[in-house]
């Protein structure tokens, strides 16, 4: 069965594997790789969008009383910046990383589940189109992006703003919660052959723990939106103290979300640096139980710790107590992180590598965004700093230290993978000092004004309270942040064009997706590899011998098929047919967008016929195919 | 806004956590202050470790060989072990903080009723007789060295009552009726301001606490529960704008106690010329601006519910002399 690579096989694959550069090519892919890299440009556009929300609040803020957006604009815009942020840019752009490298990382030929693949996409794609039809028509969503009822009940938001948010979010959740069975359902059964749990790469760590709890934590979220909608438009009366409902039910059933949804966006990140720093450390990490224990533990303590958000809401002093214990708790398996990047820099032998120096940035900021945390979780000096620009700085250093700068990273990582150009080093070197420093210089001092007594989410402030020099630095450190950004775009611009090539593995990585050419081919690799260590490029120089075979193994050519392993041990187990390219699963998210149109604008025969076309494209999608095949 | 781009009477300087004016509110800075020292340590040490790791530098990855020692694993142990000590330390020490400031030690030397209305405060001080009502907005005055218990709700949506210098913050909830308490031990006025994002005005919910010793204190309670005197009849503008204001719609929304103004959609008004501020903190309390906000409070607040007054000059000149009597 072992066959090596010939030209034969790989024509043969190409035909098998490959997708037409036609329309219908494009709407109908199922190709990981595709979807991956328009989850990181969709997601990006976003980031960038939410970025130019924060940048208008800075020209806001950054003088006292100042009249360039009216108190509504402001509203929308911090709510537009902190939905857009947290919700449709920083989960997205780690599943993009993980939708192209999965399949390449476990040296499969695609996910799992390839079509479902697309239609996560193309609902995450339209929901963000969804939203932001809100905002560019004036009614985007303005009571922040956690939405506390009653706020958001009619009668004090009677705009559709707060539909666009209700139903985009739901919409969202659709997006997500496919994508996150299928992550797991790849990581248990598409291993190459002799990858056990034991061997995989730490990045699968991240991604598959984020998605459990995704399954577990998002249909809170999606609950608490559809009560809104039904108290908006159906009369119920779920967050309306006044007819016997409750006002913190919101907060329970949205922060029994929020919190796992924190570690959701930043552990996949966080398993990004573990392979970054090892790769350029030049060792193989240290610690790698350790790191993978850290990482499903944080997952699961995350679901334990939702009331720290609301402990000056009056809860009994027992429950604090316990909510601050576990607060405090999910210090250690971030320590725990933290220490085994450190001791794996301290035995190798550093490159200061772009990447790199993201990797090394985000470590500090982790630890600042870690140790502000920690501040939040003594619960009497939360009472303090809760619901102030110290907490706006805390969440910052989180999702910009851990997930920003982490993504930073793994573009100048596995740009040259995916594209098979290196982006250009000296300008990164530029990119990251421009950043780190404008970071720094627009945050930290959110803290103070935080602690000088400013409240968040407040569109204006008087003269004379202390804030006014906080507020203009950070506004200078902002603008300079966004520079940053923009050096990251112009070096992805320029190297798109005129970047070195790459070649298979230009940082002499341990992991398979270095074995393919870069870019790779649609059927990642020829033969299917099999894997006898963690870090199958480097084993002969560690001195393990040559346990893993990348070149010769099953090709797999007779039809459209890849291999399906045992779940603990990675022994195969069956042939899996592939499906081929279809647009249902983009007409069945185009059928949801207009049910979701018909809801928000309450045109009850749009909703009806949307949601009669999207039972219709499922029904066609799934409608079995008969085919005769000689196996 | 004029008045706002001034700062708040009384509060020339920043209304820091950390610079307390109570004895709660220090506790609770002692306890911030002994995170943020800590903490900072950590991330001075963490950043060291970090620099220190670098100092055997490859130039690029072509021409540094890879390591293939196994390492040890016993910095990570030591790490998590010195981890676990300080949080576990310092969940202990908020624990016993927040047994010690949950409850108020010795008997309120006031008891006040907070309703958090968009967007401002309303204030009752409970305890009298009904003829010994209090009710007041935004500008609330306690006694010094003791501790003065609070009820909150709110009339509409989420608030959250806040004095940094004095205490930590309390949520203000409809349909749930919280208990707090506050505490001065310097007399002053100390800014504070709503917490939680309740909607287009959020920014202009602010309040003040003055803080005065017992005998002031009591002798502004009992101004403030005097009835609204009549306006002197040598003073026939305010006597006049006194007949405008009950005729007029200023009436259906506000009270002033001891005539025939009972409205309850807005604040209080039976001593508003004794308050400095207008709106929560939107404009100071000047004869002018209480002119312009009658005339026009959309434009200097925008979404506020007190509405346009189409009045006469005159008229409305006559109605702010006689607001001007409500001392």
């Amino acid at each position: 069965m072992a066959t090596a690579t010939t030209e034969r096989l790989t024509e043969r694959l190409s035909d098998l594997w490959e997708t037409p550069h036609t329309l219908r090519g494009v709407l109908g892919t199922v190709d990981h790789k595709t979807i991956g890299k328009r989850y990181l440009v969709t997601a990006f556009l976003l980031l960038i969008a939410g970025g130019i929300e924060a940048l208008v609040m800075r020209v806001q803020l950054q003088v006292p009383n100042n009249h360039v957006l009216s108190p509504e604009g402001f509203n929308q815009a911090f709510t537009m910046h902190g939905t857009t942020m947290i919700l449709w840019y920083a989960l997205p752009i780690l599943s993009g990383f993980s939708n192209y490298l999965f399949p390449l990382v476990l040296g499969a030929r695609d996910m799992a589940f390839p079509r479902l693949n697309a239609f996560s996409y193309w609902t995450f794609l339209f929901s963000a189109i969804f939203l932001y039809t809100g905002y560019a028509v004036g009614l985007g969503p303005d009571a922040g992006w956690f939405a506390y009822a009653p706020l958001t009940e009619l009668r004090y938001s009677p705009g559709a703003n707060m539909d666009y948010y209700a139903l985009g979010v739901i919409f969202l959740t659709i997006s997500s919660t496919a994508g996150a069975v299928n992550f797991i359902a790849t990581m248990f059964k598409m291993r190459a052959p002799g990858m056990s749990l034991g061997r995989l790469p730490l990045f699968v760590y991240g991604t598959v723990t984020a998605s459990f709890s995704i399954i577990f934590a998002l249909p809170a979220l999606s609950v608490a939106c559809a009560f809104l909608y039904l108290d908006r438009h159906f009369g119920t009366r779920f967050f309306d103290p006044g007819a016997g409902g409750q006002a913190l039910l919101w907060q329970h059933l949205f922060w029994i979300f929020g919190h796992p949804w924190v570690y959701i966006i930043v552990l996949p990140a966080l398993s990004f640096m573990s392979m970054v720093i090892p790769t350029f450390a030049r060792r193989p990490i240290v610690g790698y139980a350790w790191n993978a224990l850290a990482v499903v533990i944080t997952g699961i303590l995350g679901f334990g710790v939702w009331v720290h958000h609301m402990f000056a809401t009056g809860i009994p002093p027992l429950a604090l107590t316990f909510f601050g214990a576990a607060s405090m708790a999910i210090v250690l398996p971030s320590a725990v992180s933290i220490f085994v990047w450190l001791a794996t820099l301290w035995y190798g032998r550093p490159v200061l590598t772009t990447a790199m120096l993201f990797a090394l940035g985000f470590i500090i900021l982790f630890v600042i965004g870690g140790v502000s945390g920690v501040v939040t979780a003594a619960v009497p000096f939360d009472w303090s700093v809760t619901d102030t620009y110290f907490v706006v700085a805390h969440i910052h250093y989180v999702l910009i230290g851990i997930n920003v700068f982490p993504v930073i990273a793994a573009f100048y990582y596995w740009f040259p993978k995916m594209t098979g150009r290196l982006l250009n080093e000296a300008l990164g070197k530029w990119n990251f000092w421009v950043m780190f420093i404008g970071f720094n210089l627009g945050f930290f001092p959110m803290h103070i004004s935080g602690l000088l007594g400013m409240p968040r989410r407040i569109y204006t402030y008087p003269a004379g309270l202390g804030w006014t020099a906080p507020n203009l630095i950070t506004s200078i450190g902002a603008y300079l942040f966004a520079v940053g950004v923009l050096l990251f775009l112009v070096n992805v611009f320029w190297s798109l064009r005129r970047g070195a090539i790459a070649g298979n593995n230009p940082w002499d990585a341990a992991s398979l997706e270095w074995a393919t050419t870069s870019p790779p081919p649609a059927y990642n690799f020829a033969v299917i590899p099999t894997v006898g260590s963690r870090e199958p490029l480097w084993e002969e120089r560690l001195g393990l011998g040559r346990l893993s075979r990348i070149d010769e193994g099953p090709p797999l050519d007779s039809d459209r098929v890849t291999l399906q392993t045992s779940t603990l041990d990675g022994f195969p187990a069956a042939v899996q047919r592939m499906p081929e390219d279809t647009v249902m699963p983009f007409l069945t998210g185009l059928a949801i967008l207009a049910t979701f149109y018909g809801l928000v604008t309450t045109a009850w025969w749009l909703a009806i016929a949307g949601g009669v076309l999207t039972l219709a494209a499922i029904h066609a999608w799934l409608w079995p195919v008969r085919t005769i095949r000689e196996v | 806004m004029g008045g706002a781009s001034v700062a708040l009477a009384g509060c020339a300087t920043a209304p820091s956590v950390l610079r307390p004016e109570s004895a709660p509110q220090h506790t609770l800075a002692t306890l911030g202050w002994w995170l943020i020292i800590v903490g900072s340590a950590v991330i001075v040490i963490v950043l060291a470790i970090e620099l220190v790791t670098l100092r055997h530098r490859g130039r690029t990855v072509a021409d540094t060989p890879l390591v293939a020692s196994p390492g040890s694993t016993r910095g990570i142990v030591v790490g998590l072990a010195i981890t676990a000590v300080v949080t576990l330390a310092f969940f202990i020490y908020s624990a016993v903080v927040l047994g010690a400031t949950e409850r108020p030690r010795g008997r309120p030397g006031a008891k006040i009723e907070i309703i958090g209305h968009q967007w401002w405060w309303e204030a009752r001080y409970l305890g009298g007789t009904p003829d010994q009502a209090v009710a007041t907005a935004n500008e609330l005055h306690i006694p010094i060295g003791v501790p003065v218990a609070l009820q909150v709700t709110s009339a509409d949506v989420i608030h959250s009552f806040w004095i940094p210098q004095l205490q930590g913050k309390i949520d203000v909830i409809p349909g749930i009726r919280n208990t707090f308490w506050i505490r001065a031990d310097t007399a002053g006025t100390f800014h504070g301001q709503c917490a939680e994002f309740c909607g287009l005005q959020h920014a202009h919910m602010m309040l003040t606490v003055t803080a005065e010793d017992a005998r002031s204190f009591q002798r502004w309670l009992a101004a403030q529960s005097a009835p609204a005197a009549a306006a002197p009849p040598s003073d026939t503008a305010a006597a006049a704008g006194g007949r405008a204001f009950m005729s007029s719609a200023c009436a259906l929304c506000h009270t002033v106690r001891g005539t025939g103004a009972h409205g309850i959609l807005g604040p209080d008004l039976t001593h508003v010329a004794s308050r400095h501020m207008l709106g929560a903190g939107a404009v100071r309390n000047t004869p002018g601006a209480l002119n312009a906000w009658i005339t026009d409070a959309p434009s200097l607040k925008p979404g506020a519910d007190m509405p346009r007054i189409d009045l006469t000059p005159a008229t409305m000149h006559a109605i702010v002399a006689y607001l001007q009597t409500l001392r």
